[in-house]
């Protein structure tokens, strides 16, 4: 530090400040990796503990004896396939509305801020809506109430990315396309779509790893099912509501089966949040 | 001669190629019509969680009116309801997350774009959005069996001894070291939004012009100096709003409370005891709930929560729409 | 290369400089005269930036960036590994491309940097602010509204106020890098005469890829093609009589 030059005391000063304010950051950073390892490495340890074949072929078991996980996972997978069919259609309309008919119209701005809110809404409150909207009318809990729920809360998320995929597509090649006098639904559906193809894909992985993990709003419409069923029209089994009530309970059958549970959903939310991930640097390469 | 055969002749090919269009032309306004009606779908949707909601917990508000507010008694058997434990325990724990998720995640966010090598960038960052994309559920989990048990043996009883003795506060920080509770629930709240401010604040960070810091550096500034003096406050905007969207998360956060939070219906008092929040009321006694009063107050529970989480999350984006107003200029 | 026995404030001796494994500087020797103003000229991408950024080691934020050599302030070599970064740029300033106004008050910004470096009372800092902005001829446009934001200003006042913010943290040189290429000739013309002022109580190196202005403001002028010094002189002598001919086409206009 010493080159001749008369520095004021104030540089040590500045300088161990500097010193202190990084190495809180980088401290700051170990602690956001040290629970992520944490996390991650109990919900592998008690997971792969639990995980066994069984896990996959037996259903839920009473309290005290051992079983599966069967009829949760195909609960999920059917309730989770309903709310994506229902739910991307009408986030990739509404996402093309406001991309490609409505970038100044009052109707699309409106939209635009009520989707935002939709998105970050809290999902218990999703769930309650459709209880007052489809259970309590028909009097009884039910799997297609379930996928409901989670089709509402797949809107949202399918209609920002198809925005802002939608966004992306060059001027020049919609214009191309019209000059040719295609029609506008035409140049949207033919040609802007297989552009933005892959980051819509995108958006509907995205989607469907964030319902995955959802439990609140399955609570009070699919309820629960300690059988196995696939009847939509009836209350049925989900991993995540299974999870909230294996986990809570005294039971260690129970418990391990919470945490082999925990363990898939978390694959399956980590393994479609890479697919997305590759989809969209493949697509910028 | 020749040119009124060719005139007919183009004629009759235009002709053609309108009839052509005109086949066209229902399918291209339903299309429209279809996406338009999609979008206002979403309206439509908003405006039924609204009115369900209301229209759910008007017989509990009517019955009880303001005092609903500010009763904090819960009794099934007696059918008296009041929010106001549950409105406490959610505005507690989410403000004490913040306190403790925005430090770190401003402090990761400034590590990865000014400190951080550049190898070492993209894997913490993806990392971070890893934290970022596990279910709310599993962090539920992980703190009902190791996180509370950890602070129960370790944490708690440190606090219990030190701040617990400190007059003024001391109150806060009383004994005994149940392990769950508010403290606990809001410490499982911060690690859930903290990936969440982290990947805001760097993206906002990584807008500062570079010839801006290298201005500061120019003068003779310090790392810190350049962050403290021009990065922070350039972003600012971004930053706040970005805070107030994490804040909106951890207000409706239902699954990582539920388990560790103790579902003691009580305002105020240690900070290390049970409490509840709104969700955690729900998820808990939901499906239990005999009696339309005891439903419709739950249902109330549900519009309070919607109301705050509206009003923080309009703010966020009003704010962040500023920023955007402000960048296109 | 020997001109009149002026002393040298910096000497550049035998410098390299790398981007990565790409060699961009090749070989570089040259003074900066005490209290003179020294212009480098060159096609783009001839290296003239990237040598103004070595001479307050502004590289040294980019991994991928290195230099080789010597680069001696008043005798000391500033490239040695030791040399403490915050106090060399304390003496050695720079003003950039673009108006970079901090986002603070025009006060503030000034008073950013001197807070840096001393603690003073607001009565002499009221004085330090002042005498920057007049020495950046800022002072009367600016005087009543010391606290409006630095951002509502034009964008010449805005360069003129950087150029206050590096003078008043007292450097002994500094590094105009095209400081008038985002100006409008009324607002160039004033950065000029500052220049020319500014030349009394500084040592200054601008770099220009406009000739005329580096014959305006410039004593001497060095210019660089391709990484290369190719010729040093007095200005006067560049532009009239230049020794190579290389440098002769570039000031006629046969390239660049």
């Amino acid at each position: 530090m010493a080159d001749g030059y008369v520095v004021s005391n104030k540089y040590s000063g500045r300088y161990r400040g500097n010193q202190i304010w990084m190495s809180l950051c980088m401290a700051a950073t170990f602690i956001g990796l040290g629970m992520l390892a944490l996390i991650l490495g109990a919900l592998f340890w008690k997971g792969f503990a639990g995980l066994n074949v069984a896990v996959f072929t037996q259903m839920t078991p009473p309290p005290g004896s051992s079983g599966g996980l069967l009829n949760p996972i195909v609960g999920s997978l059917i309730m989770t396939v309903i709310g994506v069919i229902i739910g991307t259609p009408l986030g990739i309309m509404a996402g093309t509305y406001l991309a490609e008919y409505g970038q100044h119209s009052r109707l699309a701005s409106v939209v635009r801020f009520i989707n935002d809110i939709l998105l970050s809404a809290p999902s218990i409150v999703i769930g309650l809506f459709i209880y007052e909207l489809v259970v309590r009318p028909a009097g009884h809990f039910s799997g297609i109430a379930g996928g409901l729920a989670l089709a509402i809360i797949v809107i949202p998320v399918v209609l920002r990315t198809t925005e802002d995929m939608l966004r992306l597509v060059p001027v020049q090649l919609r214009e191309a396309a019209f000059a040719l006098g295609m029609p506008r639904s035409f140049v949207i559906r033919r040609v802007v779509y297989s552009a933005a193809k892959a980051g819509m894909i995108t958006g509907v992985l995205l989607a469907v790893a964030r319902i995955s993990g959802e439990t609140a709003p399955l609570l009070f419409t699919a309820l629960n099912n300690q059988f196995f069923s696939a009847n939509i029209n009836q209350p049925m089994a989900s991993l995540p509501v299974v999870i909230f009530q294996f986990a809570g309970s005294p039971y260690k059958e129970w418990q391990d089966l919470a945490w082999a549970g925990a363990l898939l959903i978390t694959l399956t939310v980590l393994a479609l949040s890479t697919a997305a991930r590759a989809l969209s640097t493949s697509r910028k390469k | 001669m020749a040119d009124v055969a060719l005139q007919s002749g183009k004629a009759a090919k235009e002709l053609d190629r309108a009839a052509a269009l005109k086949k066209f032309q229902l399918p291209d306004v339903a299309f429209a019509a279809l996406t338009k009606g999609s979008a206002i779908m979403v309206l439509v949707i908003l405006g039924g969680v609204i009115l369900s909601l209301v229209g759910g917990s008007w017989p509990a508000l009517s019955t009880f009116g303001f005092g609903f507010f500010t009763s904090s008694s819960w009794n099934p058997v007696t059918d008296k309801f009041g929010a106001a434990a549950a409105i406490y325990g959610t505005i507690i724990t989410s403000l004490i997350a913040l306190l403790i998720a925005v430090p770190l995640g401003i402090g990761i966010a400034v590590f990865l774009t000014e400190r951080c090598p550049a190898s070492l960038r993209r894997p913490i960052g993806i990392a971070v959005e890893l934290l970022a994309g596990i279910p709310s559920i599993i962090y539920g989990i992980w703190g009902l069996f190791f996180f509370a048990p950890f602070l129960q043996q370790n944490v708690q009883p440190f606090l219990i001894a030190t701040l617990g003795n400190v007059p003024g506060i001391g109150f806060l920080f009383a004994g005994p070291p149940y392990g769950i509770g508010i403290l606990t629930a809001a410490f499982v709240l911060a690690v859930m939004i903290l990936p969440f401010i982290t990947s805001i604040c760097r993206d906002v960070f990584e807008t500062v012009p570079p010839m801006l810091k290298e201005s500061a550096y120019g003068l003779g500034c310090t790392t810190w100096e350049v962050v403290k003096n021009v990065v922070i406050p350039y972003t600012r905007v971004g930053v706040i709003g970005g805070i107030m969207l994490a804040l909106g998360r951890a207000l409706g956060e239902t699954m990582a409370v539920t388990f560790v939070i103790g579902n003691a219906n009580r305002v105020g008092g240690s900070l290390l005891a049970p409490g509840t929040t709104i969700s955690a009321t729900i998820a808990n006694e939901f499906t239990e709930a005999t009696g339309d009063l005891y439903v419709s107050s739950l249902i109330a529970l549900g519009l309070i929560l919607f109301f705050i989480t509206f009003v923080v999350l309009s703010c966020a984006r009003l704010l962040l729409m500023r920023l955007d107003q402000k960048a296109g200029i | 290369m020997s001109v009149a026995a002026h002393p040298e404030k910096v000497t550049v001796r035998d410098l390299k400089f790398f981007y990565g494994s790409n060699l961009a500087l090749k070989n570089i020797n040259l003074p900066l005269y005490d209290h003179k103003v020294t212009a480098f000229i060159g096609p783009s991408g001839c290296g003239k930036s990237t040598l103004l950024r070595v001479l307050n080691r502004m590289y040294d934020l980019y991994p991928k960036q290195r230099a080789e050599g010597e680069v001696l302030l008043d005798g000391k070599n500033i490239l040695d590994k030791n040399q403490d970064l915050n106090v060399l740029r304390a003496r050695i300033g720079m003003v950039f491309q673009k108006p970079t106004p901090f986002p603070m008050s025009i006060y503030d910004n000034i008073a950013f940097g001197i807070r840096l470096y001393e603690d003073l009372p607001k009565s002499e800092m009221d004085g330090r602010v002042e005498t920057a902005l007049r020495g950046a001829a800022l002072w009367e446009e600016v005087k009543d509204k010391l606290n409006a934001s630095g951002l509502s200003l034009s964008g010449g006042q805005q360069q003129r106020l950087c150029i206050a913010r590096s003078v008043a943290v007292k450097p002994d040189v500094i590094l105009f890098d095209e400081p008038c290429s985002a100006l409008d000739p009324i607002s160039t013309a004033k950065v000029e005469e500052l220049i020319d002022e500014l030349k009394t109580r500084y040592t200054i190196a601008i770099v220009t890829h406009n000739m005329q202005q580096a014959a305006r403001v410039s004593d001497y002028t060095a210019f660089m093609y391709l990484g290369e010094l190719i010729e040093y002189d007095e200005t006067s002598r560049i532009f009239t009589s230049p020794k190579q001919q290389q440098t002769q086409d570039y000031i006629t206009g046969r390239f660049g």
